[in-house]
């Protein structure tokens, strides 16, 4: 008898996740779905608008990651009207973005993800929580983790006026710079912020590398998918979140592909299902093959261990550092891990850190200068920064007043929308079989996807640590045969 | 077991900034957190339909509700919601409002989904498959909510009590609206729990505005550079100051950009964008049709600025502008 | 009137100190005009918030007629200069939302000129004739907000 299994829904997503898993005969999965019921139309609503409203209109597409829209869109504009903007103008975009990618990194890890490995994925569901990992670890480090949360926030909400829905950049430049006084004080957030970031590698280090019952879970082959990766990185191919050329990787870790944001479109399509909201984007080459992974299915993957995978290497010291030891541990690049992205998050906040010391030692950093004017005429524009969930592109056409004709949007965790079905149908296969429904299912399929931290994972407490789950269970007839809550 | 009253956190079509917003109380969120209970918090805890369902009507005092309206299953849980709770607080923007998802009432449905599904640069879509409300896949059925025809602010959908305003509300005016409940000191139901005056009253820059407003002509952020200091008005660039209610602590104008409106019109204001537009051609140079013709062209996208938190809302509520 | 043509409703803020007083007039002098006109007398065509126009075309008016002194004679000095910028400038909204420009219009008539008013009025209906009823859907039906 086939049965249907519905997760409904899901938390810490963009909108309201669904996941459908369907039981064959011998009670194995045939198929899962991820479903995005979401959908809002900021590609249409924007047309009509001047370009250099998008940085205050995008942001509004999340809450979460705003800053990273808000600096794609900028960019987008610097393209659209094809200016350069001063050196200063650059640093201060790069410095309130480094503080972004810092704050948002720790608020996925610390709230959502280190309760399934501080506490532990089969501790008993009232502890696998923030309060959880606090107990563990002790109020003084719960106390620097909001601290290091609220004093890069102040920083950015200095910089860019607001910290959720930013509004400092201008096709050009910024609206605003920092005096001598906030860029000492923003230096010692710096300081503390780069010993935040050891510390809480090396908290991974105590507590998931050194249990082999972890690592066991994270190198499974149920949290595993051999796909392509991309990320932006630098002329010496070193991760860069701010700005760069998009560089892809086959699943040997193999460059295939390494472009300017404005030849996207020649590697980049997306696939339309009619039973989700959200499209897949694949490769070009090798093309849509399905939801599989492999060398010959377009599907790859982005955000930090693809960011990690595509890149040569990370351009400060510490980070550096961290990288290598991480490859050196998992066997050498590039990893498939999907639970390594917990990993990998850490050390790309730690880049980002070292990154925000360098540029508030950088002597232009108080410069006044921080503004070009355009003076031509904006025809199309392309702009790409990797956002914490991954590489963000945003697209703009305008006629020759710059009022929008035309709007293309990746979003980050869009790009991940295959490979997150792929991992959840992964998962519910693995774990479910001969009809058994096992509690432990419920939490290691959120595992699949929490992973990619999904757009807007909360950044609030998680205070039971889990995720409400009902799993209905059907026969053919469409009779509830049996349901499982997982209640408190 | 203390008797803390209960609140709910619930969001509709929204970016989750609300949700940082609460986050955002940073320390005093401890002190929230020791008053009330939380039962109901979609993006962070447990919570089941059949939970909210169960509850006695009054068990949660108060449901804080953000994002605006667009799909079947939010309009099912907002009215769940106002079924279950004394009392219903629109929370930020979006849900006072319509906020920005709003702006897309100046859209078709039909051309949201072509844009986006059909027409768009990198979509390789040859059957040209949109996303339906029921689908047949493989032999199996998945359901997705419907899209609706236009954005609803809450009150367009359920009553209201209150209203929390701005994109995203600051923590500030968060913390006065929680005590306020906590404590009984509420104002009259209706109200939006946020100053009573404009923005220009508390901005900054308020003493460079002149008493007699003149300007010649629009500027455009892109192709100029905004003065630190200076009102934006006197300066030529649109800012909704006048036409918006004070609250925000005026975080844009920090940010050396100007309003755009997010917390709404100040009281007795039945619509944002007209009262803006009065309010910028009582002022200005023009005494000529030609004059007052060129100045009107001057300002790019008055629907997009004037509106741009507040559509649904509005009088006319959305556009009817067939699609070039 | 010919049998089942539409009728405009047209809504008119005639100002009390020349339009109303012009539209007066052509009535005491029993000049003929159609009778598609609601007037509104305010105290100047400054008065006239733009959310008055929204309002009527919102709820149930075709057309909106704004009637003040000519430019130089408002009787309190600079209030129709204000109806004069505010003009195109909803103008240019009201395109923004799709409701034609024609359906809004402003005029200047002088106390004196009751066969101005008159004319205005005529030629103003048929052009809303000619454009069809607005029909215009503030408040989506039920039925309209889902699907």
């Amino acid at each position: 008898m086939a049965k249907r299994i519905t997760v409904d829904p899901i938390t810490r997503l963009e909108g309201h996740g669904k996941i459908e898993i369907f039981l064959n005969d011998e009670g194995n999965v045939d198929r899962a779905f991820f479903q995005v019921p979401e959908l809002r139309g900021f590609e249409t609503f924007s047309l009509g608008r001047p370009a250099e409203e998008m940085p205050r209109i995008t942001p509004r597409i999340c809450g979460v990651c705003p800053t990273a829209h808000h600096m794609a869109a900028t960019k987008c504009c610097d393209d659209l009207w094809k200016v350069d903007p001063p050196r200063t103008a650059k640093l201060l975009r790069e410095l309130a973005y480094s503080a972004f990618t810092v704050e948002d990194h720790y608020i996925h890890f610390f709230f959502l993800g280190a309760p399934d490995f501080v506490v532990g994925p089969t501790a008993p569901a009232a502890e696998r929580n923030i309060l959880g990992v606090i107990a563990k670890v002790g109020l003084e480090i719960g106390g620097k983790v909001i601290r290091v949360r609220r004093e890069n926030r102040e920083l950015m909400q200095t910089m860019m006026g607001k910290v959720i829905h930013p509004v400092f950049g201008l096709p050009g430049g910024v609206s605003r710079g920092i005096s001598e006084e906030e860029r000492k004080e923003f230096l010692e957030t710096a300081k503390f912020t780069i010993e935040f970031a050891q510390f809480a590698l090396q908290l991974f280090d105590d507590v998931v590398l050194k249990n082999k019952e972890y690592l066991d879970v994270v190198l499974s082959d149920t949290y595993n998918h051999k796909t392509y990766y991309m990320g932006l990185v630098d002329e010496n191919n070193k991760a860069n979140f701010y700005d760069g050329k998009v560089r892809v990787v086959d699943p040997e870790g193999k460059e295939v592909a390494k472009f300017a944001p404005r030849d996207y479109r020649d590697y980049i399509a997306e696939h339309v299902e009619p039973w989700s909201y959200i499209t897949f984007p694949y490769l070009k080459k090798p093309g849509w093959k399905g939801f599989v992974d492999g060398i010959e299915s377009g599907v790859y993957r982005v955000a930090p261990l693809a960011r990690l995978n595509a890149a040569d290497g990370m351009a400060t010291p510490l980070a550096q550092d961290a990288y290598e030891k991480m490859y050196e541990i998992l066997g050498g690049k590039p990893a498939h891990a999907t639970l390594v992205f917990h990993w990998a998050r850490l050390i790309e906040a730690l880049y980002s850190a070292e990154r925000m010391k360098e540029l508030l030692e950088d002597p232009e950093i108080t410069c006044p200068d921080i503004r070009t004017v355009p003076t031509e005429t904006p025809t199309e524009g392309i702009g790409i920064v990797e956002a914490p969930r991954g590489t963000l592109i945003h697209n703009y056409w305008t006629d020759e007043n710059g009022i929008l004709t035309r709007v293309n949007l990746i979003v980050a965790t869009n790009h991940n929308s295959a490979p997150i079905a792929m991992s959840v149908e992964k998962a519910a296969k693995g774990l479910i079989k001969n009809g058994e429904v096992s509690d432990g299912l419920l939490n290691m399929v959120e595992m699949a996807f929490r992973a990619y931290d999904p757009c807007l994972a909360c950044a609030t407490h998680s205070l039971p640590g889990r995720m409400p789950l009902i799993v209905s269970i059907y026969n053919s007839q469409h009779e509830l045969v049996r349901k499982i809550r997982r209640d408190d | 077991m203390a008797d803390k009253p209960k609140v709910a956190f619930y969001w509709c079509a929204s970016c989750g900034g609300c949700e940082e917003a609460v986050v955002d109380l940073a320390e005093d969120i401890l002190k929230v957190v020791e008053a009330v209970d939380i039962a109901l918090w979609p993006v962070a805890l447990d919570f089941k339909l059949k939970d909210v369902q169960a509850w006695e009507p009054g068990e949660v005092t108060v449901a804080f509700i953000n994002g605006a309206v667009r799909l079947s299953e939010q309009e099912k849980w907002v009215k769940l919601l106002r079924e279950k709770c004394p009392l219903v607080v629109a929370f930020g923007s979006c849900s006072h409002l319509g906020g920005i998802p709003g702006l897309a009432n100046d859209k078709t449905r039909q051309q949201i989904l072509a844009n986006k599904y059909l027409r768009a640069p990198t979509v390789d879509n040859p059957n040209g498959t949109l996303p339906q409300p029921e689908t047949e896949i493989d032999g199996y059925e998945l359901e997705l909510p419907v899209f609706y025809k236009r954005a609803n602010a809450l009150d367009q959908v359920i009553d209201v009590d209150y209203y929390l305003p701005g994109c995203a509300p600051p923590p500030d005016l968060i913390m006065g609206a929680v005590q306020a409940i906590l404590k009984g000191e509420l104002p009259p139901k209706g109200s939006v729990l946020a100053p009573e005056k404009s923005l220009c009253d508390s901005c900054p820059r308020k003493d460079s505005k002149p008493d007699k407003l003149s300007i010649e002509k629009f500027k455009r952020l892109a192709t100029s550079i905004p003065d630190p200091e200076e009102c934006f008005l006197a300066q030529g660039y649109l800012c909704m100051g006048p036409a918006t209610r004070s609250g925000c602590g005026e975080r844009c104008i920090n940010g050396n950009m100007p309003c755009r409106g997010c917390f709404g019109p100040p009281p007795g204001t039945l619509d944002q964008g007209a009262k803006m537009l009065s309010t910028i051609c009582s002022v200005g140079e023009a005494e000529t049709a030609e004059a007052a013709a060129a100045y009107a062209d001057s300002l790019d996208d008055p629907l997009g600025t004037f509106y741009r938190f507040s559509l649904p809302v509005s009088v006319l509520g959305h556009s009817r502008r067939k699609e070039e | 009137m010919a049998e089942g043509q539409f009728e405009p409703r047209i809504v008119g803020f005639l100002c009390q100190w020349c339009s109303y007083t012009g539209a007066d007039l052509a009535g005491t002098s029993r000049t003929e005009y159609p009778p598609n006109v609601t007037s509104i007398r305010v105290m100047c065509s400054g008065r006239v918030d733009p959310t008055f126009v929204i309002k009527a075309l919102a709820e149930g008016a075709d057309g909106v007629l704004i009637a003040g002194c000519h430019p130089g004679d408002c009787h309190y000095q600079v209030g129709n200069y204000k109806a004069m910028r505010r003009y195109p400038m909803l103008l240019n909204l009201l395109d923004q939302f799709g409701i034609e420009r024609e359906r809004v219009r402003l005029e200047w008539v002088s106390a004196s000129e009751g066969n101005l008013f008159a004319e205005v009025v005529k030629e103003f209906t048929e052009t809303v004739r000619a454009l069809g009823p607005l029909n215009w859907d503030a408040k989506a039906p039920a039925e309209v907000v889902a699907g």
